[in-house]
């Protein structure tokens, strides 16, 4: 007994920081998350000209909380004719796959669990496919049809697009040409660019693809409210639903930590080499105080005592973190100096993530949902090829750039040009087939109507 | 120490969850023991500091072949479909294949002496605390020394897809 105690708190001792950095994650991520469903409600609010939450604290600030509350506190039903076992199991299933991909993010150059894997962004992509299994096994699990026929579209649309995925990000990793996150973002400091310029199809492959994994609108098919109620998750609800929102924005989070490290700099600031341009170093200060000062404004205008107090609280806090930025930086040169790295990368990582999450946003409330053949042919007909001829594409011009000497933007504008013509000719293809598919399935129609007339 | 305590835990997983796959009346069942197998091998094959063996086996079997199975099991009506396939023949057959791999995995660990684990392994020039290289020293020698072979084994298996695409293809043309 001694011994196991003495254990622990050697392995406690050996490994603290990747422990506090794993528990901070799971303790943060299921409140970014309600924060995430607030702003996106926002946004619709704001793309529909109607105000939003606006009740629950100054301009809805505390709704996701009151939602949370309100989510433990339903009833928790489970289905009669339900695979109990299974039912209980499959939330927590994607929620778990959702949280463990997480640790071998890297939220600014010390902010990561999982430091010196090998596999580094393979470790993120693999756990997180995981995550589809609790959708396909709930909606199997809830014995109902609209949930089993989401379940069945997921688990399609899953297989179709993870393919376009990982040959987008093969893209990169031949541009990294290692698989670590941290020397991911280390090759496109040395390489003096963003890999979303030298791989520019990839990236926007990898953007597709990674919307239709997250099941997001458009590519919202498994849950589609309009036709099967609620998908995979019609049967859940109180905290196991919950379990299952958690989980789509936490692997919105994991694929645009994805997108970002390979494709974005990662926690870089931009333009990392120019010196002249190192006073964005300021920005986060300067936002921070912003929006400190703005909410101090405001509070005057609040109706209710308790909005004033929660204003003043959130400005004092802004202050308080706008502070401690500024007084990081002159310890940059001091021994203290990770800790300013540290702070600016998760702020950059951080601000890059909300810019992927608003496109996903933004997406969803302008483009209306795909019909599932087009769902398929996108993917199959379009994406696969077009990401499979991009990945030759960014060979032959590491090919060109590294033994035959060429420019390398000239190599890359070239070989770009190349796919997206592949890539025009892929959809000219695609919509002759359709075409012709749509017209032998109107023609069948018309045979079946003349059977019924005669 | 922690080392094979990290194996044994495993092991009896995988073990365990393996017999119950074959046990279980329902396919799903099934299918999700087979799912909890694959990852406490892929679990064993990280204790032997072997991490890109660990995810690919959990994108290829877990995340990839697991997610066409269970599709399928949820496309198949199978308690229409496993009394058409059970029959006492086959279960002949499946019982003297599994005796006939028993024997070979006690053949094998007979011949080779040693307790299975130990011993089996090439000597690893790494340091212990920190993992070897092992997606670098695979490229390498997929790559490198055994090209010929990745190829041959590369344009069987595109061979066998489109093979199978042909088969599974609906063949317009027939009355």
């Amino acid at each position: 007994m001694h011994s196991v105690v003495q254990g622990v708190l050697a392995f406690v001792q050996a490994w603290w920081v990747e422990l506090l950095c794993a528990v901070v994650i799971v303790l943060v991520v299921p409140l970014l998350a309600g924060y995430i469903v607030l702003v996106e409600r926002k946004v619709m609010a704001d793309m529909q000209a109607r105000l939003g939450p606006m009740r629950v604290g100054p301009h809805g600030l505390l709704q996701p909380i009151a939602d949370a509350l309100k989510l433990l506190i339903k009833e928790d039903l489970v289905p009669g004719d339900a695979d109990k076992f299974i039912f209980w199991f499959a939330p927590v299933l994607s929620m778990t796959a959702a949280l463990t991909s997480m640790g071998a993010v890297a939220f600014g150059p010390w902010f990561q669990v999982a430091r010196d894997i090998n596999i580094g962004l393979l470790f993120v992509v693999g756990i997180s496919a995981l995550g589809p299994f609790g959708i396909v096994l709930g909606g199997w699990a809830s014995n109902n049809h609209y949930s089993i026929i989401g379940a069945i579209r997921s688990t399609a649309q899953l297989i179709s697009y993870e393919t376009t995925a990982g040959f987008a990000l093969v893209s990169g990793f031949l541009l990294a040409g290692t698989l670590k996150v941290t020397d991911i973002v280390k090759a496109q400091l040395d390489d003096h660019a963003w890999y979303v310029f030298l791989a520019p199809v990839g990236f926007f492959t990898y953007l597709i693809a990674s919307i239709a994994e997250t099941n997001r609108a458009p590519f919202d098919l498994p849950e589609a409210g309009s036709e099967l109620v609620a998908g995979y998750m019609t049967e859940y609800s109180g905290f196991r639903w919950s379990l299952y929102f958690l989980a789509e924005y936490a692997n919105m989070i994991v694929v645009g930590s994805v997108g970002v490290t390979l494709f974005l700099g990662g926690w870089l600031r931009p333009f990392p080499n120019v010196p002249w341009m190192a006073w964005v170093d300021v920005l986060p200060v300067v936002l921070l105080a912003a929006v400190g000062v703005f909410c101090v404004r405001r509070a005057g205008k609040q109706p209710a005592r308790v909005q004033v107090l929660f204003m003043w609280a959130v400005a004092a806090a802004c202050l308080v973190v706008a502070l401690i930025f500024a007084l990081a930086a002159p310890v940059r040169l001091a021994p203290l100096s990770f800790m300013y790295a540290g702070l600016y990368g998760a702020f950059w990582f951080l601000l890059k993530v909300s810019v992927y999450l608003y496109l996903f946003m933004w997406l969803r409330f302008t483009l209306p949902r795909f019909r599932f053949d087009q769902l398929m042919r996108l993917g199959w007909h379009i994406l696969i090829p077009l990401a499979l001829v991009n990945v030759l594409a960014v060979g032959v011009m590491l090919a060109l750039y590294l033994n035959c000497g060429w420019n390398r933007w000239l190599a890359t504008a070239l070989t770009t040009i190349a796919t997206l013509l592949v890539g025009m000719l892929l959809i000219r293809w695609n919509d002759q087939h359709a075409a012709a598919a749509s017209a032998s399935i109107a023609s069948d129609g018309a045979q079946e109507e003349d059977a019924y007339a005669g | 120490m922690l080392d094979s305590l990290v194996f044994y835990f495993f092991a009896s997983i995988a073990v365990v969850s393996a017999m119950l796959m074959v046990t279980r009346r329902n396919a799903i069942h099934s299918a999700v023991f087979l799912i909890t197998a694959l990852l406490s091998t892929a679990g064993i094959f990280l204790q032997l500091r072997a991490e890109f063996l660990f995810i690919a086996q959990i994108i290829l079997y877990v995340g990839g072949i697991m997610v066409l199975f269970i599709f399928v099991i949820m496309l198949v009506r199978l308690d229409v479909a496993l009394p058409r396939i059970l029959s006492p023949r086959r279960k002949w057959v499946a019982i003297s294949v599994a005796l006939i791999v028993f024997l070979e995995a006690i053949i094998i660990v007979l011949m080779s002496r040693k307790i299975p684990g130990q011993g089996l392994l090439v000597s690893n020039p790494y340091p212990s605390d920190k993992l070897p290289p092992n997606t670098e020293d695979l490229a390498n020698s997929l790559f490198g020394l055994y090209l010929l072979p990745f190829e041959i084994a590369s344009v069987l298996l595109l061979v066998a897809m489109i093979g199978s695409v042909v088969m599974a293809k609906k063949r317009t043309d027939a009355p």
